[in-house]
């Protein structure tokens, strides 16, 4: 196998501390080294002059669709949107036809993504069978067979006995649970974010406090029994709040953010346009900013897309039929940069981090069991690097999209900067045009 | 005008217009409406996904009045039940090139996103929990007929606010005439956030103070169907907030009382006071064919001109083969007069 050296870039690698001007060189898919003027022979040279050079980003949070629904996306086709989008490591949920929550399952998706993924695909396997919210799913052997994280996403356990097993479970398998937190009865029947909105459009309202209380209980569970605990995609203020305090105290409890959650509040919704109708929704505009203030004081550790492909005749309905959910993986860069680093909340390193050193260690990526550690550039770790620009002007056009699915509301916008090139394993699998 | 798919982003002076043009329509006093020739050769199509015998006969009659033909077809009868999506029976039947098509549909919304998609005018006969503009237009005419201007007067609109398309569209209406409108009903159907729906709006879950001194008193009907759990207690809806004769003594002497309709003797509002003087339900439905006349007028354009294809001309679609072959494809769609 060849060799790749990346020149000139801004190296920010986080993980280990690095920040400036260097060359990446990679050779048989592993870091060899990081440092100014490296002169391998043999090499293919990448000249990132003017390009951050970052170590591969993880989307922690995919829909995949496969198997089940591969009309809507495909192991393969979400991998491409991912590169496509910067991301050199992707985590499907489990709510696929069958749900994953065998071996049988988990094994299936990495060796068909072994196969056709351009990106590493590390599942998460579901917390009770079928995520029908009663029994144990087969935790242990999905671990063995690659999941990395349990989640019942979607379809967020309700019955607070069973989530206390299913950490205890987890704890033992050194497992995060990650916990789609909505409390159903709250939220039952609601299409968006409860409030003006809502009582203007005449959409029934899913009110923040259906996540607040959900996480709210996941916490005390989490202490409880000293599981690791990841909120899913954080929206509500209070949500924020609690996760904080949960550091505070010591607890082993992490958040996610999606980019529409803090790019858009309920306000900026097109009427009846499912293109916006996601769970949880789009929140309102206090909401979104005490998002940001999360990202910025640390409560919030990364930056997950929640991509959910959907088919077109899928979201081409009444708005309150229309599933929930939209893409995620290509526009997810542009979006950080634009509300959280040119608007000057966080630093560039801050940014990389919430892709990088964050989700990899929330699931652990840098164990040996898992092969090469991701999330960082230290010499021995997984040849994955995620080249982008602050300052590449492009547009989004959804109908090019890599995804099978069309369901974006970020079509026709215009961003400041973006992924540049995607190496997996040191190959180059994508490269803006 | 592209059609009528709410009354929120209506001026005052569009709805003044329909509301001046409405009253052309009436008929004099004992008299049957009189026939107009203005939408001669257009045709109407109602589309009604949702139970309605008022609003889908007082259309229909609206567009006969008119000289328009018109043809409702209900969900139960179409290809809907088949398990065609909504687009492809709108596709359809806009394929058949009518001049405007009336719509109710259960879902807040779903006319907005068919006219994003159609090229069409609609009109909405009531979405969801959301608007239903031309039940407000023919209140307010309904008030105004009874010699009482918008302007100031104190509106009290009680019952499941939040699941009520009527009252929605009544608020941003009454709100752009400068009245006063207060909001009354179970604190579980009234969201605190409709204090900020438009200028001028109040609430209160305690009946007695919301007629005070009201001059116009809407009841809503209590909509079970709309209702997925219990908001308030049952069996103690009527005693909190039905409508009775002796709750009309807070408000105004020349008070009126309304209802969209169909009313639920008993349940929101006692027969007497439904049966009584004050009450104005049945001008509400008098108004209703002369107020939905104005609005096909204006949406179709009205002066009969001929619509932009001459083969449609004279007798409508029915006229053009290519149409004819069109409704005899689908002759599923059970067209139900």
């Amino acid at each position: 196998m060849s060799a790749l050296l990346i020149k000139n870039g801004r190296v920010i690698d986080p993980a280990a501390g690095r920040d400036g001007i260097a060359d990446v060189w990679i050779e048989e898919g592993i870091v060899k080294g990081v440092g100014p003027g490296l002169a391998p022979s043999d090499a293919t040279v990448f000249d990132a002059t003017g390009l951050i050079v970052a170590p591969g980003f993880i989307d922690m949070h995919v829909h995949l669709r496969e198997p089940g629904f591969e009309h809507a996306e495909t192991i393969e086709s979400g991998s491409r949107a991912a590169a496509a989008g910067g991301f050199t490591s992707i985590c499907p949920m489990p709510n696929t036809s069958p749900v994953n929550d065998s071996a049988t399952v988990t094994s299936y998706i990495v060796e068909k993504a072994r196969r056709h993924a351009i990106v590493n695909v590390f599942p998460i396997g579901a917390i009770t069978k079928g995520s029908a919210g009663e029994e144990l799913a087969a935790i242990g052997s999905m671990k063995e067979a690659g999941a990395v994280a349990i989640s019942d996403d979607g379809r967020p356990v309700m019955n607070a006995r069973v989530m206390r097993r299913a950490m205890e479970c987890a704890r033992s398998f050194g497992l995060p649970v990650i916990n789609h937190c909505e409390d159903l009865h709250l939220s039952a029947g609601g299409d968006m974010q409860e409030g003006l909105e809502s009582v203007r459009l005449g959409l029934r309202g899913i009110p923040g406090v259906s996540e607040e209380v959900m996480v709210a209980r996941d916490i005390l569970l989490a202490e409880l029994t000293g599981a690791r605990y990841h909120v899913a995609h954080i929206s509500s203020k209070h949500s924020v709040e609690m996760v904080g305090f949960a550091k505070l105290r010591g607890l082993s409890v992490t958040a996610e953010i999606t980019p529409h959650h803090f790019a858009l509040a309920d306000t900026d919704m097109r009427p009846y346009d499912s293109n916006y109708k996601m769970k949880p929704p789009l929140r309102s505009v206090a909401d979104v900013e005490k998002m940001i203030e999360g990202v910025v004081d640390g409560a919030i550790d990364a930056i997950a897309t929640d991509h959910a492909p959907h088919a077109g005749s899928e979201k081409m309905q009444e708005f309150e039929q229309c599933p929930f959910g939209i893409l995620g993986l290509e526009t997810a860069i542009g979006l950080s940069l634009e509300r959280l680093f040119h608007s000057g909340r966080i630093t560039l390193v801050h940014l990389v981090r919430l892709f990088t050193a964050n989700p990899a260690w929330i699931l652990n990526l840098g164990h040996v069991e898992r092969g090469p550690a991701r999330g960082t550039l230290a010499s021995g770790s997984a040849g994955d690097v995620t080249v982008f620009s602050t300052e590449r002007e492009w547009t989004y056009d959804v109908n090019k999209s890599f995804s099978r699915s069309r369901n974006s509301p970020f079509d026709g916008k215009k961003f400041r900067g973006g992924p540049v090139a995607t190496i997996v394993g040191g190959q180059i699998v994508w490269q803006a045009t | 005008m592209a059609g009528l798919l709410g009354i929120e982003h209506l001026t005052r002076v569009e709805i003044q217009e329909i509301l001046d043009r409405a009253r052309d329509f009436q008929p004099a006093p004992g008299q049957s409406f009189k026939r107009f020739d203005l939408l001669r050769g257009r045709t109407v199509v109602n589309l009604f996904f949702e139970a309605s015998t008022r609003t889908r006969t007082s259309f229909e009659i609206a567009a006969k009045r008119l000289g328009a033909d018109a043809v409702s077809i209900t969900a139960q009868a179409s290809s809907v039940s088949k398990g065609e999506s909504l687009v492809d029976t709108l596709n359809t039947l806009a394929a058949m090139r009518p001049d405007a098509i009336v719509m109710r549909h259960a879902a807040s919304g779903a006319p907005h996103f068919l006219q994003r998609h159609l090229g069409i005018p609609i009109i909405n006969a009531g979405d969801g929990t959301h608007e239903h503009p031309t039940q407000a237009l023919l209140d307010a005419r309904t008030i105004l007929d009874r010699g009482k201007p918008l302007e100031g007067a104190r509106v009290a609109i009680i019952g499941d606010i939040a699941h009520s398309r009527v009252a929605r569209s009544n608020v941003y209406l009454l709100s752009k005439f400068g009245a006063q409108i207060v909001l009354c009903g179970p604190a579980a159907l009234l969201p605190r956030e409709l204090e900020h729906l438009a200028p001028g709006v109040t609430l209160t879950t305690n009946m007695n103070e919301a007629i005070r001194d009201a001059d116009v008193i809407m009841m809503l009907r209590v909509q079970l169907e709309r209702q997925h759990e219990s908001a308030f207690p049952a069996g103690e809806y009527y005693r909190f907030y039905g409508l009775r004769l002796e709750h009309l003594k807070l408000a105004k002497n020349d008070a009126i009382v309304m209802h969209p309709g169909p009313i639920n003797r008993g349940r929101e509002i006692s027969s007497e006071v439904a049966d009584s003087q004050r009450s104005a339900i049945l001008n509400q439905v008098e108004n209703g064919i002369s107020v939905r006349m104005a609005v096909l007028e204006r949406v179709l354009g009205g002066e009969n001109r001929p619509s932009a294809n001459p083969e449609n001309a004279g007798e409508g679609a029915a006229g053009n083969p290519a149409a004819e072959k069109n409704a005899d494809g689908e002759a599923h769609v059970g067209a139900a007069h």
